[in-house]
């Protein structure tokens, strides 16, 4: 954890303004994501937090490129690497970008990995476009991969396919793939989801030296509060499609202030709600198609109040710097209620 | 946050998704599948013409006899007049035009087409209907009691029983009655009081009768592979020629060799449904098996099967008309499409209307359920249906 | 491995077994004889009859004529009830000349179907893709017969070439290439007409596997990469939607004899199908089982050759 890296001023590597992500059929139109807002400095790990369905992976596809399309369109925003807008590049340009400057990380090692490749062969791949390496170096630079990830006896992987591995190693050698051409940003999208908690930890604990060692920033998409609290410097939340809180991480852990990020909290079973009951989200996620009107969350908000149905709630800021979308626990007036 | 609070929040009218039943989800899907709604259409235009066709040229004094011969009429093109004054008032067509034409015996190819018309939908329908509700018994039996064992003793009678049959139909009347009779014999006796007391008390030598030996799942499936290696155009070919001609033969004799996919699809389905938890629920709540078979599972194995149906009709359309074509099947006088298209190809360059009109009929009727399968295939695909 | 070879060489060897008795069975319990088939013919004395009825077992018990069917097939010896020619000879001779048609027409299907259905996943949705699908269902649905027609009279009407038959008619004197382009010509037809169907089903089966395999998750990690487009597809998607495809070069080997029999009754080639068809037309018994039996022979090689090639090529399996 980097705590104190935070204060000082940073190089921003990624930032993502109003970025909108539509889905749409003959019938109805799934606003996906609805105007999405955040940035990742260099050498930070950010976090995006939210149940699932709530957008946090499509946003991280689009901003790729990597959405189908159909039926998926990106509606809206801008998205930065570097200074230059990622959006605006055709699939080739974005070919450079991607697995080069930009690796991912996917959820399910077992389906994201090709079955009829071995774990060389795929890891050789993007040193071969990209870096455009002789063999000779590409298999000693394989080796090397293999090894930073802690893969034991590389020599022998290399020539394994997936299924011959278990699904910590599947999971580091994906890591591996997405480190090939030394990247300045790593999206993990729920890297360790479909992994044993013992499993869990010890690719956390990967990622958190890899990303050290190499200086990159890491954009990591979870559900899991528990991860988030070990790994992030800063975290945004996201309900419905939209960013509802954000901050440094322990500050919105510790004293969340929308109303959504203190339920999610809330659930979570911890030592000290022993022997009560334990608290669940009235009401389900709304279907990206048809949100309800002013606040997405006001259906299920124990704070909600008449304003909230009709008026869309912009961001405000506390006092502590923390920032949520949420003018009733901020404690403003009706007319401060504007979009931010 | 007390409850009440928290339901009051929630009590707030919250927009959702609108609630669709099962077959507006359907309906709403297939629409947007313009080739499988053409398909429906002109399934639905066909049908009409079938069943119209049936009536207007059967009875006594059709409107439209097929069978009507005007020898001094013959080849004459579509949309001609007749020309005979010769003509009884009875022979003339009706609206005063042969629509389609004339062969060459002077019928009416109009009428004709009509009678084909019948003779398809019938054709498809029928043997689809055979071969589906073999392949959902046989499919079902392999899913579902699969693992069953059978005993030595139950092979042994269905082998003197098919023996008996066998031999009986070949004409050697007095072995194979003899055979039916022990075997039914047998069979009344195995389930008789007395024999179910004796099966306890069965002396040792006759103990190897009890023995287990195959899976059910075993001897159907190698059945369907048995089945397999026939080629079925030619089977179907030989098994046809070497019976009386008849529209019927035609019909169960597609049926019967045509089953095996629809088996395997509901073997499959069956097998992974018996494992889900619904199933097991089911069960746990003491629900007969064969209430669980026809409330819980065929309905969630039809889908695949219906596709198959219909594509199946397709096909069974495409064998009778190959079948016709080929000179078997339906006897003459009878009008099918596949037999006027033969009955034509004689004359293809002077009268091609005789080749292509029931030419491009078939290919019409059995693309519409081509197009129309395919596209229940894409709407009833919950991996496809995702994606839209 | 070996076990796995040796189980299912017993399991095809017990399969053909009952193959030969069902359609033993089917044949002969059908109602009519051979020996009845031409009752006006004056030569069709009952003394012939009986002496034919002896010649060939008839009199026997069917379990008798099977075992002396069999024997005949497996030894070589059986003889045509119509012509008394050994079968195997007959069916040597016609074999060769089906052979070429279904060499050309797999060979049409097979590269005309891939390219097609490949283009068709890539770009499903757009123009080249519906086209593609109707101009497939077209080719499923169109009865087989009815367009030999069709493709009669244009050719016949646009090139002038003769086209019914294995050659023309009294071209035996001709220098070899026009022989040569003769043979081509006689040959287009029929073989694209196999190919027909064959293209239409196999190029759907192509296109869906191939979408099938676009939307797995390693397609977007191979995208994620930043491997150009042509990778991606050729070689990560490709390469596994052609998995099911190596079964199917085991699968086509039944077509030899199948599927020909309309066709080549329509261009009178002197092949297989029209040997089969004839045989049917004639109740040449021992012909039809011959052939049934060489059939099932192909499909049951035909299915183990695509397991033994399933478990080489893809990984995932080890016995």
């Amino acid at each position: 954890m980097n705590v104190d890296a935070m204060n000082a001023p940073q190089e921003v590597v990624l930032s993502v303004e109003g970025l909108r992500v539509y889905f749409r059929n003959e019938e109805e139109v799934a606003r996906a994501v609805d105007g999405v807002d955040f940035e990742v400095r260099r050498g930070e790990t950010v976090c995006l937090v939210g149940e699932s369905g709530c957008g946090k992976t499509v946003s991280a596809l689009a901003l790729l490129g990597l959405l189908p399309r159909p039926p998926g369109e990106i509606a809206g925003g801008r998205v930065r690497f570097c200074g230059d807008d990622l959006l605006d590049r055709d699939e080739e340009a974005l070919q450079v970008v991607r697995g080069r400057r930009i690796g991912m990380v996917f959820q399910e090692p077992l389906t994201s990995l090709n079955p009829v490749f071995t774990i060389g062969e795929q890891i050789a791949e993007p040193l071969r476009v990209h870096l455009e390496l002789p063999e000779s170096q590409i298999r000693q630079r394989c080796l090397q991969l293999l090894h930073d990830v802690g893969i034991d006896s590389p020599e022998q992987r290399l020539a394994a396919y997936p299924h011959q591995l278990s699904g910590g190693q599947r999971q580091r050698a994906m890591i591996a793939m997405a480190l090939a051409c030394g990247p300045e940003l790593i999206i993990a999208d729920e890297p360790t989801t479909a992994l044993d908690v013992t499993v869990q930890a010890q690719i956390l604990s990967l990622m958190n030296r890899l990303q050290h060692a190499h200086d990159m920033s890491v954009l990591y998409i979870t559900h899991d509060l528990g991860v988030v609290s070990q790994i992030a410097d800063r975290v945004y939340v996201m309900y419905a499609g939209v960013i509802v809180e954000t901050g440094a991480a322990q500050p919105v852990l510790r004293n969340p202030r929308h109303p959504y990020t203190r339920a999610l909290l809330d659930s979570l079973p911890n030592r000290r709600k022993r022997g009560r009951r334990l608290y669940s989200i009235p009401g389900s996620v709304p279907h990206p198609a048809y949100k309800p009107a002013g606040c997405p969350f006001h259906p299920r908000c124990p704070r909600a109040i008449d304003a909230c149905r009709e008026h869309f709630p912009g961001m405000c800021v506390f006092d502590d710097g923390q920032v949520a979308r949420c003018p009733v626990a901020a404690g403003r007036k009706l007319t401060d209620w504007c979009r931010s | 946050m007390s409850p009440e609070t928290t339901s009051r929040a929630f009590g707030l009218e919250e927009p959702a998704a609108p609630k669709r039943t099962r077959f507006e989800e359907f309906w709403r899907l297939f629409r947007r599948n313009r080739m499988a709604l053409a398909g429906l259409v002109i399934f639905a235009f066909f049908f009409g013409s079938a069943v119209v066709g049936w009536v207007l040229t059967s009875g006594n004094r059709p409107l439209f006899d097929p069978a009507l011969v005007r020898l001094q009429e013959k080849l004459r093109p579509p949309l001609a007049t007749p020309q005979a004054t010769s003509l009884k008032p009875e022979e003339r067509p009706v609206g005063g035009r042969y629509l389609f034409g004339t062969d060459d015996l002077g019928r009416d190819v109009f009428a004709r087409m009509l009678q084909g018309a019948w003779v398809s939908l019938t054709v498809g329908f029928v043997a689809v209907g055979i071969s589906v509700a073999i392949g959902i018994f046989m499919g079902g039996l392999a899913g579902f009691y699969g693992d069953r064992r059978i005993r030595l003793e139950q092979l042994l009678v269905t082998a003197v029983l098919l023996a008996g049959a066998s031999l009986l139909t070949a004409g050697w009347r007095a072995s194979g009655a003899w055979m039916l009779v022990l075997g039914h014999a047998w069979l009344f006796w195995s389930i008789s009081p007395w024999g179910i007391r004796c099966r306890k008390s069965l002396p040792a030598g006759l103990r190897f009768l009890r023995k287990n030996t195959l899976m059910v799942d075993t001897l159907i499936m190698r059945f369907v592979d048995i089945m397999l290696c026939f080629p079925s155009f030619f089977l179907i070919l030989t098994v046809v020629a070497l019976l009386p001609a008849s529209i019927y033969n035609i019909m169960i004799v597609i049926g019967l060799t045509s089953w095996e996919g629809t088996a395997r699809f509901v073997r499959a389905e069956f097998l992974s449904l018996r494992e889900q938890d619904f199933v097991s629920a089911a069960k746990a709540l003491g629900v007969g098996n064969l209430r669980v078979i026809f409330r819980h599972m065929v309905p969630n194995a039809i889908a695949p099967v219906l596709v198959s149906a219909t594509l199946g009709v397709a096909s069974a359309i495409l064998t009778e008309a190959g079948l016709s074509f080929l000179g078997f099947g339906v006897p003459p006088p009878h009008a099918t499409w596949g037999n006027i298209l033969s009955d034509g190809k004689r004359f293809i360059f002077d009268a091609p209307w005789l080749t292509f009109i029931p030419g491009a009929a078939i290919l019409i009727v059995v693309l519409s359920f081509n197009l129309f399968g395919e596209g229940l295939r894409d709407i009833l695909n919950p991996r496809l249906r995702e994606r839209q | 491995m070996l076990a796995f070879i040796g189980r299912s060489v017993i399991q095809k060897i017990v399969t053909l077994f009952f193959v030969s008795v069902v359609s033993f069975a089917i044949i002969h319990i059908a109602p009519g004889e051979p020996s009845q088939v031409d009752p006006l013919n004056p030569k069709f004395t009952p003394e012939m009859v009986e002496r034919f009825r002896q010649a060939f077992h008839l009199d026997r018990p069917l379990y008798v004529q099977y075992a002396f069917f069999y024997r005949d097939l497996l030894t070589g010896n059986t003889v045509s009830w119509k012509d008394n020619q050994p079968v195997l000879h007959k069916i040597g001779e016609r074999f060769f000349n089906s052979l070429p048609l279904f060499i050309v027409g797999t060979l049409i299907t097979w590269t005309v179907s891939f390219p097609v259905g490949i283009r068709s996943a890539i770009f499903r949705g757009g123009a080249y893709d519906r086209s593609a699908t109707l101009l497939s269902y077209v080719l499923i649905s169109i009865p087989g017969f009815f367009f030999a027609y069709m493709l009669i009279i244009f050719v016949v009407g646009q090139f002038q070439v003769p086209v019914i038959g294995m050659q023309t008619f009294g071209m035996t004197d001709t220098p070899w290439f026009f022989r040569l382009n003769d043979r081509l010509w006689h040959m287009l037809l029929p073989s694209m007409l196999g190919a027909t169907g064959g293209i239409a089903v196999l190029s759907r089966y192509v296109r869906s596997q191939m979408l099938e395999v676009e939307n797995q998750d390693y397609v977007r990690t191979a995208r994620a990469k930043g491997l150009p487009w042509e990778m991606v597809h050729y070689k990560h998607a490709l390469r596994n939607a052609l998995l099911p495809f190596v079964t199917m070069f085991g699968l086509i080997l039944p077509g030899l004899i199948g599927g020909s029999v309309i066709i080549e009754s329509i261009f009178s080639w002197p092949g297989l199908g029209r040997m089969a068809y004839e045989a049917i037309l004639a109740r040449d018994y021992p012909v039809i089982l011959t052939i049934n039996f060489i059939a099932a022979v192909l499909v049951l090689i035909g299915t183990f050759v695509s397991d033994i090639l399933y478990v080489i090529v893809d990984p995932r399996i080890r016995l």
